[in-house]
Order: C-alpha cells, then structure tokens, then sequence
C-alpha cells in the first residue's frame, strides 16, 4: 500500500517526463491549473533539452496544502510518457518513488529501478477516446482524481481551451473519466492513495512564474520600450511583454542582434522611453560595449540577463548563477550600476518595479538578474499590489539655456528629453562638457568622472537590505543569493539545526550597507552558489574585508535541490561541532 | 530660414581643410533652413569618424554615440519620440562597415529616419586605411598589396533591401546635394542618401576632380519608381549616377507599426503610465 504524501512530509512531489513536442507541456499544464484551482499550493519546475521535438523533459510538480516554491531530488510520483528517461531522472527514483506508467510505451524501462511500478494502460484507454493524444489526458485525469479534485475543474479546463470545439471536448471529458476510473480502482484496490488534509488559505491566489513577475514588476515600473534577440532562457520575457503590447501600449522589437537591441533602447531612453533589453550571457557579452554607451551618456535602462551556464554556448537551455561578475564588470570604464537578483516571485515584481524608478533617478544601467530555472519555475502567490507603486519619471523640460549634463552635488544632472521645452538634449559618448560636446579638457574629465562616480554614493544608500530568513539569534548563516533563495531556505528548515539562519540578497550591488554587520554577528558562515568559485563571496570579500571559506558550490547544470543543500550544510556544520 | 540658424559660435572645427564634410555640412543647414526646420526640432544621430563629428560643429539636439550603433540609437529615438526630425550621420566606414547588419535590418525597420553617409572610400579618423567602399587595388598603409576584396555598393543592397528612398549626392555640388537631402527630409520612411566626397589627406585617387569626371546626374524624365531600373543604375560604376535612384511611398514606417501607436500618437514619455494596468491584469488571472 502506497500512501502519499510519505512520512515527514506534507508535498507530494510528482514528476512527469517525457519527449519534447508529445504533450508533455499540456499535461503540466493541466495539473498546474486543476491542482491549484482545486484548492492546493503548487509549485512547477521544468527542465529541458535544446530541442523541439524528442529528447527527454521533465516538470517537477510539488503540491501541498502548505506553501511550495523549491526544487526537490525526492519524486514521490513519476509519471514516465516514454522511453529514454534521462539519467537525472533515473538517479532520484528510490524505493519510495511510486512510477505510474503504461508498460505497453515503456518496456522493460526503469524496471531495473527501485520504484514501485504501477502499470496502467494509457495507450488503450487513448485509443478508445480517439487517439494516443488523449492517453496524457488519461495520466491526467488519474493524477487528479488520486488527489481528489473534482472531475469539472478538468473539463472546465477544456472547455475553455477548445471552445466553440465540442467533439474535441467531449473526447477529452471521456479520457479524464477513463483516468478518474483507474484513480478509483487504485484507490479501491489500495495501491495508491493520496491523503492530503485541508486546502490553500486565503483567498486570492495565482500562478505565475519568474518570467511572468518579471515582466509585469516592469509593466508596473513604466517600462514602454522592450528589446531583445532571442536567446533561452530570457525570450520568456520578449514573448510576454510581444503577447500584451497592445494590451499595454508598448513598444516591443526583435533586433537583428544584442548589439542593435540594446542601442535601440538607448536611443529610445534619449527619446524619452523606459526600455528594457532582455538577454542571456551570451548576449550580454554583445551589449557590454552599449551598456558602456548608457554608463557615460547616463541614460536610463534595464538591463535583464537570464543566467544559464556558460563560457560560450555553454548549455543552452539549462541553469547556472555564473554571471555575476560579468554583469558587475560588463562595459568597458567606470560608471555606476546597480544589479537585482530577486529570489522570490515578489521580490522579482517590486525589484523590476523599481530597477525602472531606480534607473531614471541615477540615468544610468540598472540590472536584473534571474536564471533559467527562476525563469521557467511557477507558484502560487497572492497577487501583487500593483495600485500603490508609483512611477518616477524624472523627466524636465528644458529652457532656452538647457545643459544636459550640469555638474551637481549629487551627480544628477536634470534630464531632459528632445522636443520637451526650449532648449536642445546633446549626448556624447566621448567624454563631454556640460552641453554634451565632446573635449578634451583634462580638469573637465576629472569632474566629469567624479559627477558619475557621485551617483554611486546615492546608489549605496538606496540598496535593499539582505532578507533574514529564520532566528536572529544565529550563530551561523547561510548565504545565498538570486534563485536559490527557496531551496536554501527549505533546505535549513528541513535540517532543524537551532541557531542556522539563511541571508538572502536579493541586490547583489552596490552591496547592501547591512551585510558586514549579518557576516560578522555568526560564528560560522556558509555561502551557497550555483556556480563553481563562489562569485558573491567573493564581491562581499572585496566589499567588506570578510573572508567567507566555507562554501557549497554546484554547476550541474541543473538547479541545486534542497536535499544536496540540507546535506552538505550537515556535512560542514558537523565538523564545526 | 536662415541657414545661419544653424551655426555654433566659438568652435574649432576639426576638419582638413578642403574637406568635403564642409560642403555637406553646408548642404545639411541649408535644407533643415529650406524646411523650415528650427534647431531644436531636430536630433542629429551620429557614431564615429570624420563625419559623425557633424552634430558637434552645428546646432540641433544630437546623440554622437558608438561606432557602426547610430542608425540604431537614431531608430529607437524615433521609436520613442516620433514628434522629431532624425538624421542619422556618418561615414562609409561607420555605417557600411561596423554597422553594416543594422545598415541591412534597419532598412527592412523603415523607419522615418534619414541617413547621410558620407563615403570617401576611405578611413579618415584612423588614418588612411581601407573602407569597405575603397576600390579593388587601393593601396595602403594596411592593405599593402592593394585592396582585394569588393567595394561594398550600399545603393544596390539599400533597394535590394526594400529601401523606400535611395540617393547619391557629391559633396562638390552643394545646391544639388541640399535638394536630395530635403527630399529625403520630406520622405516618410528610412532613407539612404550616399553622398560621395573627397578625403583630401588619404585618399589621393579619388578626387574633386575625380569625382567631377566619374559622375553624372540622372536624365530628366528617369523614373525614380523603377525599382529594377533603380537596380541597374545602382550597378553603374564610372560614371556613377547622382540623384534620387528609387523613392517608394506610403510603406509603413517601423514606429506606425508599433503596438504603442495603434491608438495613441503621442511619444512615449508624454504619456502617463499607469501601474493600475497591472493590478487589472492580475486579477484577470485570479
């Protein structure tokens, strides 16, 4: 008898695998929706290979009556669609993993695991609805019938899916009532049963994901003017803000290369516009010389680069936190920058929010910075309050005698727009005088450096603190920044140990004031990275003097679950015992 | 107008003298003066150069950004703020060389920008070195044994390309020179104006007077609407033909075709942003 969730555990963790383009995606879908419309918290994460048809996917589904928002090894439910499992599956199938699966698709697959295998004929019961197509409907229609959902909230889903289609609807209704029978039938003969006690509190809730809060924390933040060239994992973000154009009135263009998208959303700030340019590394490296053009002529602009691992192409369509330093450095010269890494759905929306006030105040570039698997994972959350943020333009019109770049106190020059007053807007990208002409004035220079350099000071002041997850009685802390934020946090919980409490940063620079003081309150402190050296510790070395040598570091290419966390801070916090 | 309008007191101006950037100067003044145009209903796009130099040595609003990036900076201003002029300034090696693949895309953009490139076949700023116009056999101090690679021919890839308005001008003949670039002005799309000039300390073989010998105006009576004889005409080398090769009207200009203007005209930043939006969106979710 196989009950789930297992014990010590209020999730169940489901994952579904299969090839790319055979309707996995709908299938997550489906789940995603009716699960979480049903009454559950969800949390999907998924991971995919650089192709559109075949290979091997998977989508880790976690649903709970509790809030879930971390990547897990522990697959409580498996739900192969065919063959060719991919070895990062194979290695989290354990004698606790309950493998539902049609023997008829799949073989002698995975029967040399140690999961209990259930067969269940999907392809038959397909077939009998009208085609193999429906046999995920199927799958489905068993997932949710084991977690007691009511069968309307699947054929609702339909319905709106293919309205105005009713024999196709009427087909998928009959495939949800084939699984809903083989849900009962294992219920009934006791081979699976799902227990999961009371529902979702609050009333508001929604699903979204890091691309989704990204892209609506700028639409709330005045963003009108979004560029890019597709590159994974950040076309998420080109395809959404592309989809609700018109609904928003905005601007949106697919550039020849990074190089063009981000000159055009240079000559777009000068016109007046809020623009983001959205890439990977890749990309990146292409747009440094422009974000250098920003740095100098102090235009506003948002910057979001979708970490995956590198040098080069690296894995194109996989996860890694390995840019931070790049980003730090990207654009040739000295000039101000600030760089966001939101490590929760909130954080992404009032970050973006502000990376677009935050770059108008200073006219200068303002990063984000997010993941692949941040990017692709989804939650529920309580919908953001979008009504009381506030849209700083700052924006003057200009008189007759208008200069663009008058040295101030704090660097800030009033900016003005063309066509907006009497005056003319120049901007060079050699170093200028306060009209914006280019000279070559050694005293001139070095108060223009310093004009710039002074907006940093203000930038300083402005960070947001690092977020305290857990005791403040701590006496030793874990670090973590950007995407990892949840697995950390998760991974602490799960260990119990008393006095362990994690330090999320969600700006990563300028280095928030706060952290010398977090560092130097804890006996011991661990930072955790996705990438191989441990690029954060090594900016808060070089920001504060304190040197942080323990360290749990992975570059897989997949995202660190919260098991490998929680193991390797007992296997360091061991020792300190 | 007075094209004097134009000009800016107290500054040194950095060309040769001889220089044909002089001329085009003049010529650009004088049809922004023909137009009625005021200083500051115009934004002068420039890279790097001799000739991106321009919008430092007269009046107007200008972006003097990056090397080959200007077209770009100048289409995404437009973009955002269509209520002004954009003019897109430089050189055969900025905007045909390290802006050659925004040169390609931003024609098919179409934008209502136009774009002066100066082509002297040469690099002026750097001293002497190929362009990507420089003809075959061209010898250098780089290109040692002569240029071996073809000249770029920026007119016959602009129509190829599906340019609304195609030109050549010689900076010699200022009066001829104004007039296309008003036409340009006037044209509602991107257009490409290639203006021949001479580079009177690197190049030595194409010269005023080799320039005056190799060029021609188009007949009266040609027809600018041909495309494939604006094709032809883009092929003949020796003499080259100056005036308006191919003009197209009523395609629709990149920002037209931006969600952003389907109902609203204004720029950008006129606009009141409203995060209420979001918060509608959101609960659509719910």
């Amino acid at each position: 008898m196989n009950v789930l969730p297992r014990k010590d555990f209020n999730d169940v963790s489901l994952v579904l695998c299969g090839a790319a383009g055979q309707g996995v995606q709908t299938i997550e879908e489906i789940l995603v929706k009716s699960l979480h419309e049903g009454g559950y918290h969800v949390f999907a994460s998924r991971e995919y290979m650089s192709r559109v048809r075949g290979g091997n996917n998977s989508t880790e589904i976690r649903v709970s009556t509790e809030p879930v928002n971390a990547f897990v090894d522990r697959i409580d439910l498996l739900l192969p669609f065919n063959q060719g499992v991919r070895q990062n599956i194979r290695e989290r199938i354990t004698e606790s993993t309950v493998i539902l699966g049609d023997k008829e698709e799949l073989g002698e697959e995975l029967s040399d695991t140690e999961g209990w295998f259930v067969d269940v004929d999907l392809l038959k019961r397909g077939h009998e609805v009208g085609g193999k197509v429906y046999s995920g409907v199927v799958a489905a229609g068993i997932v949710a019938s084991l977690f007691g959902l009511d069968r309307s909230i699947l054929y609702g889903f339909f319905e709106k899916r293919f309205a105005g289609k009713e024999e196709v609807v009427e087909k998928n209704r009959k495939a949800v009532d084939a699984g809903y029978e083989i849900g009962a039938n294992m219920k009934n003969d006791k081979s699976l049963e799902i227990i999961l006690e009371g529902k979702r509190k609050g009333e508001q809730s929604v699903v979204l994901n890091g691309t989704d809060a990204l892209s609506l924390g700028a639409l709330a933040g005045g963003c009108d003017f979004v560029t890019s060239y597709p590159m994974s994992p950040a076309t998420g973000v080109l395809t959404f803000m592309a989809k609700n154009s018109h609904r928003f009135g905005i601007a949106v263009e697919q550039a020849e290369d990074e190089i063009a998208a981000i000159n055009l959303a240079l000559g777009a700030s000068y016109g007046g516009a809020r623009p983001m340019a959205t890439t990977s590394g890749g990309g990146l490296a292409l747009m440094s010389e422009g974000i250098s053009l920003g740095g100098i002529t102090e235009l506003p602009v948002v910057i979001h680069v979708g970490q995956r691992p590198g040098p080069a192409t690296g894995m194109a369509t996989r996860t890694e936190q390995a840019d931070l330093e790049f980003v730090l450095h990207a654009g040739h010269g000295e000039f101000p920058k600030a760089v966001f890494a939101p490590g929760s759905l909130e954080e992404t929306f009032y970050l973006s929010q502000r990376a677009f006030n935050l770059a108008a105040r200073y006219q200068t570039p303002v990063f984000i910075l997010t993941d692949q698997y941040f990017l692709n994972s989804y939650y529920d959350i309580e919908p953001f309050d979008a009504e009381g943020l506030t849209i700083e333009k700052h924006i003057v019109e200009s008189t007759e005698d208008y200069q663009r770049y008058v040295v101030t106190e704090d660097g800030i020059s009033p900016r003005s727009v063309p066509g907006y007053g009497k005056g003319m807007v120049g901007t060079d990208s050699h170093e200028h005088d306060a009209d914006g002409h280019v000279q070559e004035d050694f005293h001139l220079r070095k108060r223009m450096v310093e004009k710039r350099l002074r907006k940093m000071e203000g930038l300083k002041k402005e960070t947001v603190p690092p977020t305290l997850l857990g005791t403040e009685d701590y006496d030793s802390l874990v670090i973590a920044w950007g995407s990892t934020r949840h697995i950390v946090e998760e991974a602490v919980k799960r260990l119990g140990r008393k006095g362990t409490a994690v330090l999320h940063f969600s700006q990563v620079y300028p280095l928030p004031k706060e952290t010398e003081s977090y560092l130097r309150k804890a006996k011991i402190v661990i930072d955790v990275e996705g990438n191989a050296t441990g690029q954060l510790a090594r900016l808060i070395r070089t920001e504060t003097g304190f040197e942080i040598p323990r360290r749990i570091l992975s570059y897989t290419g997949l995202q660190m679950s919260v098991e490998f966390v929680a193991d390797e801070l007992r296997k360091l916090l061991s020792r300190e015992v | 107008m007075d094209w004097k309008i134009y000009d800016l007191e107290g500054i040194d101006i950095q060309w040769c003298p001889g220089c044909g950037d002089f001329q085009i100067m003049e010529a650009l003044k004088k049809a922004l003066a023909d137009l009625e145009l005021a200083p500051s209903e115009v934004v002068l796009f420039s890279g790097i150069g001799q000739a991106a130099k321009m919008p430092h040595f007269m009046k107007g609003n200008f972006f003097n950004g990056l090397h080959g990036r200007s077209i770009s900076n100048a289409t995404g201003m437009k973009a955002a703020n269509p209520e002004m002029v954009v003019i897109a300034i430089g050189g055969d090696g900025d905007m045909y060389g390290e802006g050659g693949n925004h040169f390609l895309h931003t024609i098919r953009r179409n934008p209502d920008v136009t774009n002066m490139v100066h082509n002297n076949m040469v690099y002026g700023l750097t001293k002497g070195q190929a362009s990507p116009t420089s003809p075959l056999g061209f010898k250098t101090p780089v290109q040692v044994d002569g240029v071996f690679e073809e000249p770029f021919n920026p007119l016959a890839v602009a129509i190829a390309q599906g340019a609304t308005f195609v030109a050549r001008a010689f900076s010699g003949y200022v009066e001829e020179t104004k007039e296309i670039i008003k036409q340009a002005i006037r044209h509602k799309g991107y257009s490409l104006v290639d203006i021949f000039q001479p580079c009177v300390s690197f190049n030595k073989i194409n010269t005023h007077k080799w320039f005056r010998e190799n060029t021609y105006f188009l007949e009266e009576g040609y027809d600018p609407t041909d495309r494939k004889a604006a094709m032809m005409k883009a092929f003949e080398k020796e003499p080259y033909p100056l005036g308006i090769l191919y003009r197209e009207e009523g395609k629709k200009t990149f920002e037209e075709n931006l969600a952003c203007y389907v109902e609203d005209k204004t720029s950008l930043y006129r606009r009141e942003r409203k995060p209420a939006l979001v918060a509608q969106f959101l609960k659509e979710l719910e």
